[in-house]
């Protein structure tokens, strides 16, 4: 999934002096609020943070009310989202107009029905709404699946997504990590035998979470290490 | 484009063989045709989002249609060109319309949310608006078709919160804050019938909230704003309001005996007279305290309802941080601590335990001496007070008590000084207070009156601080009479107070705030909180059995017809017998007010000047059928 990023940042927080007791607290305090918001500095929502103070102390700023400044080294998970990234989301609601996605599990997405590709059929099954792949049966969207779509826009205040199926590479994830794994397959056993048992290749498994790891097994481990991967 | 859309549009009107999806289609075309100036269609939807009064059955269906296709066409409303429409959706009372109607404004709002961000805080506040009905079905909520109503739109109103809260995960955190914002009755705002009625239903919303799908994420807050309403409404209501000045009947007394509960009560004792709550004094008529009192009977029922949900150790916890913030140090605070005595009676072990243990830490390690009082005041007046708390509870927490006060005393080789040694003061009233009541208790079980003979109870009484000179001279009084009787502690010095309600050394120790008079958990006067609730769990002076009083069978007042009541106080041999009538009837007291009120455990002053700070203590002489 793309979006997600750690960064490192120098802060500054500024206590209050009847804080002064328990800082480390005081400090975390100043920083929950900005959880879970769009900040511009940070060009993206912040998630979680690890802060820790380099100098262990703090400098007592003069002035009427004299706040004490603590310079801080943090770790930062950040979510900047942006157009035409591809992100993965659980569905949470169907209708015939539009599917409803939740993200990281805080924000909220939307994909309309001008933004789902004819490809995919509204159906009702069992009192629940569901969208199905006219090509390929299985491949079936409805509450609980997890789906990779396109950012069309973001809305910062909000933290309101405004997603797309249009692209061909959205969808079910689990249909689109399988269709790759079949289309890979496909592509290895079509090249001759001679130049599989001389060349070293190297073969991309696509894990569970969409990112891509590199490995270079031999052909004769490449079966057992695939069957692995589907297991984990 | 616009004529063909108005064509179809009234056309649907008159012809029911359009499908859902050319519904929904069309209303997509009204709507996007406002951006180029066309606004034929969307007015007349506005119209039919708009109605007023009772709906003809056609119009009802109409709305019906209209709202589910406008589900449908929700990602083609924006704020930008669709304001009246979303005003008209937003305006909307769920009250007025049947259950149908009622599930498709909610997919609507609930769609609306899910589709923008920017509809999300609109939609919530809607939702919120509909905790409280119009005013007609206001006035008959508590009849069968009101009840019905509510039964139709509250449930559904939740399920609707709940659905936001899956669909727009940061909805949730939104909703405290509109939900307090929404509030019917604010702070410093008067108390009309109206207002009272919106805020009984409004609160009982916040608590199935509290206990809802989405309490993981606003109960916590509900509960506290809850508390803060309580405490708002306690501080409004002075003490002007409950002492009145009716000569006839005096100095008013909380702990009478009561002819008119006198039927079947099992509290009643044999002349079937009964501690009452005070119904003839302006606090009856006193909305504000009616209001109080039914929102404290629907907090003590939401908390017997977490007892039987298995949540009431979840809902202490934030009960008691709410406690802390909000009720402790203000002590104009007369009932809603009553919250935190019931929940203690509905849980002694785990939330009693829990409620003594935070007090005691908080006078032991805090550093506001201010808060350390409060919480030592608190402390001394549940366990006096909490008829649930078994007597081997109460030793061990007087016993942290007194050994606090005295290391103190060990470690401070001063002489008395009130305002030096407030906090110490303060313990040492507690201690006396809470003796006063449990003494009797604690020496008839031997392995407790062995602890209690072991506390070094003398030596700080005895040390050059001189707590007996410093606190309050009723409790002292009260204290040293049973003490002497249990041959636990006689003073070598004779205490005469003389008239004295309050020491000067007591005002000073107490400080302005009079936390020399504070005792939190003196009787409740709300009549409805009080009689079923806390009642049965309480501890009445009147009933307290003094170490100097033999057992007696029979009750030791007069039976009077005309409902008078004698009671008599013993005293020291310097002091006047004095004897204490009151009627119902037009007679006014024989005695002195002042000399009267001596004669109690403690007191309220009559006259202050800073009145709403102090709390009354009460607690009716013993009495002895010796001296009738």
């Amino acid at each position: 999934m793309e979006g997600l990023s750690v960064v490192q940042a120098n802060l500054k927080v500024y206590v209050d002096p009847s804080q002064s007791k328990n800082l480390s607290s005081a400090i975390f305090r100043e920083l929950s609020p900005l959880l879970f918001k769009y900040d511009d500095a940070f060009d993206g929502v912040l998630l979680a943070y690890n802060v820790h103070a380099p100098e262990n102390k703090g400098r007592i700023l003069p002035g009427v009310h004299p706040f004490i400044a603590v310079r801080l080294e943090a770790k930062l998970l950040v979510f900047s989202p942006k157009a035409d990234m591809l992100l993965e989301g659980k569905v949470v609601k169907v209708t015939e107009e539009s599917i409803h996605v939740i993200v990281l599990g805080f924000s909220s997405a939307i994909i309309t029905y001008e933004a789902i590709r004819n490809e995919f059929k509204y159906k009702t099954k069992h009192g629940q709404g569901l969208y199905v792949n006219r090509s390929n049966r299985r491949h079936v969207i409805k509450a609980g699946t997890m789906i990779r779509f396109v950012i069309k826009s973001m809305n910062e205040e909000t933290l309101h997504i405004y997603g797309s199926l249009m692209p061909a590479n959205t969808g079910s994830v689990k249909i689109l990590e399988k269709f790759s794994e079949h289309t890979e397959s496909v592509t290895i056993n079509s090249t001759p035998k001679k130049r599989r048992s001389k060349e070293k290749y190297e073969v991309a498994q696509i894990t569970e979470h969409g990112s891509v790891v590199k490995d270079a097994p031999s052909q004769n481990n490449y079966d057992r290490e695939n069957k692995k991967s589907r297991r984990s | 484009m616009g004529v063909e859309v108005a064509t179809n549009y009234a056309k649907m009107e008159e012809d029911i063989s359009f499908t859902d999806s050319q519904l929904v289609y069309s209303f997509r075309l009204a709507l996007k045709s406002v951006s180029s100036g066309d606004t034929e269609s969307y007015s007349k939807l506005v119209d039919v989002m708009n109605p007023s009064g009772r709906l003809a059955p056609d119009e009802a269906a109409l709305l019906l249609t209209s709202t589910k296709a406008l589900s449908g066409a929700v990602a083609d409303i924006d704020d930008l060109h669709h304001e009246k429409l979303l005003k008209a959706i937003f305006n909307l009372s769920l009250w007025n319309f049947g259950p149908d109607v009622i599930d498709a404004l909610l997919e609507l709002i609930v769609l609306l949310a899910a589709s923008n961000g920017k509809h999300v805080d609109s939609c919530l506040d809607m939702l919120v608006s509909n905790f409280t009905p119009p005013n007609k079905v206001l006035d008959m909520l508590k009849q069968p078709r009101g009840l019905d109503k509510k039964e139709r739109v509250l449930p559904r109103v939740h399920a609707a919160l709940k659905n936001i809260s899956e669909l727009v995960p940061m909805a949730a955190s939104r909703l405290s804050s509109i939900v307090l914002e929404q509030m019917p009755w604010k702070s410093k705002r008067n108390v009309d019938q109206w207002s009272m009625k919106r805020q009984l239903i409004y609160v009982e919303n916040m608590f199935k909230l509290e206990s809802g799908a989405i309490r993981e994420f606003v109960g916590a807050n509900m509960l506290k704003d809850v508390m803060i309403v309580l405490r708002d409404l306690d501080v409004a209501i002075g003490w002007d309001d409950i002492l009145h000045d009716d000569s006839s009947k005096g100095v008013f007394m909380i702990e009478l005996e009561d002819e008119n509960y006198a039927d079947g009560d099992e509290y009643a004792d044999e002349d079937g007279k009964l501690p009452s709550t005070l119904s003839e004094t302006s606090l009856s008529k006193n909305l504000t305290a009616e209001l109080l009192d039914s929102l404290m009977v629907q907090t003590f029922e939401h908390l017997e309802s977490s007892v039987s949900n298995k949540r009431l150790s979840e809902v202490f916890d934030t009960l008691l941080s709410s406690f802390k913030d909000t009720v402790l140090n203000t002590y104009k605070s007369k009932f809603t601590q009553f919250v935190m005595f019931y929940a203690c009676a509905l849980d002694p072990e785990h939330c009693g335990t829990e409620f003594a243990s935070e007090l005691i830490d908080m006078f032991v390690g805090g550093h506001n001496p201010l808060t350390r009082m409060s919480a030592v005041a608190y402390l001394a007046s549940f366990l006096a007070r909490g008829k649930f708390l078994p007597p081997a509870f109460v030793a061990s927490y007087l016993g942290r008590l007194v050994d606090w006060c005295w290391q103190y005393c060990v470690m401070h080789d001063g002489d008395m000084n009130p305002k030096l040694h407030q906090v110490f003061y303060s313990g040492c009233q507690a201690m006396m207070y809470i003796l006063c009541f449990r003494m009797r208790l604690m020496v008839e079980i031997p392995l407790l009156k062995s602890q209690l003979f072991c506390m070094p109870i003398d030596k700080i009484f005895k040390h050059k601080l001189d707590p007996l000179k410093v606190c309050l001279p009723s409790i002292v009084e009260e204290f040293l009479k049973q003490a002497k009787a249990a041959r636990l502690f006689t003073s070598s010095k004779t205490f005469v107070f003389e008239d004295l309600l309050v020491s000067n050394l007591s005002r000073d120790f107490g400080g302005l705030e009079r936390l020399d008079m504070f005792f939190p958990f003196d009787p409740c006067l709300l009549k409805n909180a009080d009689r079923s609730f806390i009642r049965p769990n309480y501890v009445y002076w009147k009933y307290v059995r003094t170490t100097y009083h033999e057992d007696i069978d029979d009750d030791d007042e007069e039976d009077g017809s005309d409902g008078e009541v004698e009671g008599v106080t013993e005293f020291d041999d310097d002091m006047e017998e004095v004897i204490i009538s009151r009627s119902y009837g037009d007679n006014d007291l024989e005695m002195d007010e002042f000399d009267y009120a001596m004669n109690k455990m403690s007191i309220t002053p009559r006259n202050n000047s800073s009145a709403g700070l102090r709390m009354p203590s009460r607690i009716r002489p013993s009495m002895s059928p010796e001296s009738l």
